[in-house]
Parts: C-alpha cells; sequence; structure tokens
C-alpha cells in the first residue's frame, strides 16, 4: 500500500499518525472540549470509508450495512447515502441493530438501559455483512452486535466500520477493519461524535469529564 | 423515565400511567424480537423465575412460560393440584422453600384476591401477580391496552365496553384501573346481577343495554362468564344471556361502524360470543394471546432489571 489514498482530486493520507492528546496541549477550544475531526475532515473521512467499502464489495450484490445503534444509524445512513448519490451504487440495503437485550451488564449498571429499535428487512444469512458505529472504545458493544446478529442467521462474514478508533483502549479482542480516524484518549476522557441531523452540526470532540 | 416505579406487579391500581408507557414501549421491542428467525436474547440467563400456579390456567401459564424462555431465565413451575399444598403448607412456606433454591422471581396465580400484595410483604424476591381471585390480572390489562393500543394508534379518548361478568372478573377491574390511566373511558355492561355494587365509584358508567353500549363504543371487550365462580344463580338461563349479552353477526351488523372485538379466554362459543363474531376480522383475541408474550417478557425484563447484581447476598 502506498499510504495515500485517492478520491476526486484529493490526496489523503491513510497512514496519518494518530492523533496524541492530552488536555495540557489543548489550545483549539476551552480547556474541556477539543475538536478531533471538524465537518471538511469528516467529509473526507466518509469519502475515503466509502472508497474503502467499495474496493472490497464492489456492486454491494451479496453485502449489507449494519448500522448498530443508537448512535451508529447516523453514520450508516450518511454511508449508504454518499454511496448511493455519489458513487451511484444502487440498492444498498441498511439495517438497524439495538444490542440493548444482549449486553453484558444487565443488571449491573446504574442506568437502566433503554433499548432501541430494530429494523432489518432483509436476510442476513450468507451475506457479508458490515456493522457500522461511530465510535469503538471498549469492543463491548460489538461483542453484543456479534451475537444479537446471529438471530437474523449465520452471515458469511462480519466486518466493522467505524468512524473514531479509540486505541489502547479495548476489553475484547476486536479490531475495526475501517476507521476513520485513531485517537488516544484517556479514560476519563469521552469522544462525542455530533451529526448536522441531530446535533445541529459535524464534528467530533474529546471531551474531559 | 426509563424505570418501573416499582418492584414488584402486583396490579394496576400500584403503577402509574409512565409505568404503562414504559412496559410498552419495551413491549415494543420484544414483539420485533418474537417475530426474528431465533427469537430469543440472552437478557436473563442468570435469574431464575418460579411460576406458582394455585389455580389451573393454561393460557396465562404458557404465556408466562414462553416469555421466560425467551429472556434466557431458568424456569421452575409448579402446580397447586400435584404438590404439598394438598397437605396442609401454608402459602409462606411454600414459597419460601422454593425460594431457598436460590429464586429471583415469582410470578403467581392464587384463588385469593390479594394473595400477591401479601406474599410481597413476607418474602425477598420480585412478584408479578398472574391472577388473584377477583382482585387483579395486570398483564392480561396491559395486554389488552397495548392490543387497543396496536389497532387503533391509541388509548387515550377511545372508548371502551367491558361485557359480561363483571362481578367475578379480576381481568375487568384490571382493564378499568389500565384503561382510566390511559385516558380511555369505560362502560360496563351485563346484568344486574353481574355488576357490582360500588362499580359507579371507580368512575364507571353501567348500562344494562347491549345495543346501546356497542353504539357508543370503539372497543368491545366480551368476558367469558365464570360458571366456575358463581356460588349461585345470577341469570335465569345460559340461553337467555346469550339472547340479552351475546356478541352476535347481527347485532355488529346492525352498527353503522366498524368496533374492535376483544375476548381475554377462554370463549364460550355461543354464550357470550358467536363463532362468526370470534373469528372475524374485527376480532384480535389472537393479536392478543401475541401481544401477551411480549408484555410479559417486557415486565419481566423491566422488573429482573430492578434486582442489582450484588445486592441480595
Amino acid at each position: 500500500m502506498k499510504g495515500f489514498f485517492y478520491y476526486g482530486n484529493v490526496k489523503v493520507n491513510i497512514h496519518k499518525k494518530p492523533l496524541h492528546l492530552s488536555p495540557e496541549h489543548d489550545s483549539e477550544t476551552s480547556m474541556s472540549q477539543k475538536v478531533l475531526l471538524n465537518a471538511t475532515e469528516i467529509n473526507i473521512a466518509l469519502h475515503r470509508l466509502a472508497c474503502q467499502l467499495i474496493e472490497n464489495h464492489d456492486t454491494f450484490e451479496n453485502t449489507v450495512l449494519i448500522g448498530i445503534q443508537p448512535r451508529g444509524i447516523f453514520l450508516a445512513k450518511r454511508l449508504k447515502q454518499l454511496l448511493e448519490a455519489h458513487y451511484k451504487i444502487k440498492n444498498i440495503r441498511l439495517g438497524y441493530l439495538d444490542i440493548t437485550f444482549y449486553r453484558d451488564d444487565f443488571r449491573r449498571s446504574d442506568k437502566p438501559l433503554e433499548a432501541n429499535k430494530t429494523n432489518i428487512d432483509f436476510i442476513v444469512e450468507d451475506k457479508k455483512v458490515v456493522f457500522i458505529d461511530d465510535v469503538l472504545y471498549t469492543g463491548r458493544s460489538i461483542r453484543s452486535a456479534l451475537t444479537a446478529i446471529q438471530s437474523f442467521g449465520r452471515p458469511q462474514e462480519i466486518e466493522l466500520l467505524v468512524l473514531i478508533d479509540r486505541r489502547f483502549s479495548r476489553h475484547l479482542p476486536i479490531q475495526p477493519d475501517y476507521r476513520g480516524r485513531q485517537v488516544d484518549a484517556i479514560k476519563n476522557e469521552k469522544v462525542k461524535v455530533c451529526w448536522k441531523e441531530n446535533d445541529g452540526e459535524d464534528a467530533v470532540y474529546l471531551v474531559e469529564k | 423515565m426509563s424505570e418501573l416505579s416499582v418492584n414488584h406487579l402486583l396490579g394496576i391500581k400500584y403503577i402509574t400511567e409512565a409505568d404503562i408507557q414504559l412496559i410498552f414501549e419495551t413491549a415494543d421491542h420484544f414483539k420485533e424480537v418474537i417475530n426474528r428467525p431465533i427469537k430469543k436474547v440472552p437478557s436473563l440467563r442468570d435469574i431464575t423465575i418460579a411460576n406458582l400456579f394455585f389455580e389451573n390456567s393454561t393460557r396465562t401459564r404458557l404465556s408466562f412460560e414462553l416469555a421466560e424462555k425467551r429472556l434466557s431465565a431458568d424456569v421452575i413451575n409448579f402446580s397447586a393440584a400435584s404438590s404439598s399444598v394438598k397437605k396442609g403448607e401454608t402459602l409462606i412456606d411454600t414459597v419460601n422453600n422454593i425460594l431457598s433454591m436460590k429464586v429471583d422471581m415469582v410470578v403467581m396465580r392464587h384463588p385469593n384476591p390479594g394473595a400477591g400484595v401479601f406474599l410481597a410483604k413476607h418474602i425477598n424476591a420480585s412478584i408479578v401477580n398472574a391472577g388473584d381471585g377477583a382482585h387483579e390480572h395486570p398483564t392480561q390489562a396491559l395486554l389488552d391496552c397495548f392490543s387497543i393500543r396496536e389497532r387503533l394508534g391509541g388509548v387515550a379518548g377511545k372508548k371502551v365496553v367491558i361485557v359480561g361478568d363483571i362481578l367475578h372478573s379480576r381481568v375487568a377491574l384490571s382493564n378499568i384501573f389500565a384503561l382510566q390511566k390511559l385516558g380511555a373511558s369505560v362502560k360496563v355492561c351485563g346484568p344486574k346481577t353481574l355488576i357490582p355494587k360500588y362499580i359507579g365509584e371507580l368512575g364507571v358508567e353501567v348500562e344494562n343495554n347491549l345495543n346501546a353500549a356497542l353504539n357508543w363504543c370503539d372497543v368491545a371487550n366480551m368476558l367469558r362468564v365464570q360458571n366456575e365462580r358463581m356460588d349461585s344463580s345470577y341469570f335465569p338461563s345460559t340461553r337467555e344471556y346469550a339472547q340479552q349479552y351475546g356478541l352476535t353477526k347481527k347485532r355488529l351488523d346492525s352498527l353503522n361502524k366498524e368496533i374492535v372485538i376483544m375476548h381475554p379466554g377462554p370463549i364460550n362459543r355461543g354464550v357470550e360470543i358467536t363463532s362468526d363474531v370470534a373469528d372475524s376480522k374485527q376480532a384480535i383475541i389472537l393479536d392478543q394471546v401475541q401481544n401477551g408474550v411480549a408484555i410479559r417478557m417486557a415486565v419481566i425484563y423491566l422488573l429482573a432489571s430492578k434486582i442489582k447484581q450484588y445486592e441480595d447476598h
């Protein structure tokens, strides 16, 4: 791999060094919140992720996209829209998967777990499934999603696409196949992904708790 | 609001409107789950539930057992007919013996009104009332309202008439509480002998004429005539009851609107409802049964989520 990726005339470095962030070097915004990605950078990342998906899945004939509820669905919808409108791929199948009833912290967390809608109106059996979520942190949500998807059939293979990959924070041996940006964040920091359609702007922030 | 305000489901009387809405929203998700190719989720795999049925039941017991299994709970069943209750054991002793085997939740049906409330005061487990005498049958009322919500898009503002044996019916009482909490108006209809004397104090109107009641309502919930609970004659004959209070095709055709027909089962065909009406498209009797599993999953899931992992031992 050359380390560069082209879409249109824009050259993007896909092996960009991970961002090393610490609060004392924080100068962009207030002390408690730092911009990791702005709208333009998110857009570039989305285009790159879309192209990487096309590389591996061609016409998406045997591929289905699954947005992980609740926050993964915005990224999933964006990618579907981009693939259809910009890259002219027709009939992309997108479903939403809620993992609440498969989580491993039922009766262990202080907050009650709230369920969201699952909507998968196609057959998953023998399909290539791409899980889509905004942030990969401990990997526990994806572990739950791997169990949950089995209720809909046996996929041929499952891949994982995330916008933000938090390194060194995994509790389980789960890694993404496609990532928008890798970040190093410590435990008491939170990565907040905002979407125009839900939060009024496209941006990714690192927030100190 | 994403937690129930109670630790037991003893009756609709004891829960709030917000609780009911939370149960409905959770049941929506479980209804989707039970229509998947694999109808099971692992949420309750470390919970053990005892189904204690001191009174006969098929539908409710199966529905609860299925709901528990769909949530991956471990289930033990007990029915009074084949147990030491016959040897004179008290209720608390029976239940404590079962609980000492590390049971987290008890689903109980009992012929005595208030059995669930009594048990909740004396034992340390979550209790779901699956019918206590002529008192309450909360999960039935929840699934009835859930079915109305599903068919008509909501419960608030709807007019519901409950027809038949109100006096012996726990379904009627729970339904009245649930419908009123959700903002529906309720009438009851039946022979005077089968209407409780003080029912008016619940804010329920009494209508003795079935045709008038049907003309008023959006939903008719037809109750079963409970011969087994009747200690004397409440009406002259089954035939006369069927003529006055039975729901027939002819009666429905005489209305200038289409109403929704419900029945909690088991049906006495030809008595409170004729076969052609029970099997018609207006009747949502089998939807009620399917929704029963989703509602019971929701109730058990929400109550189980309040049993904290390491608190109790």
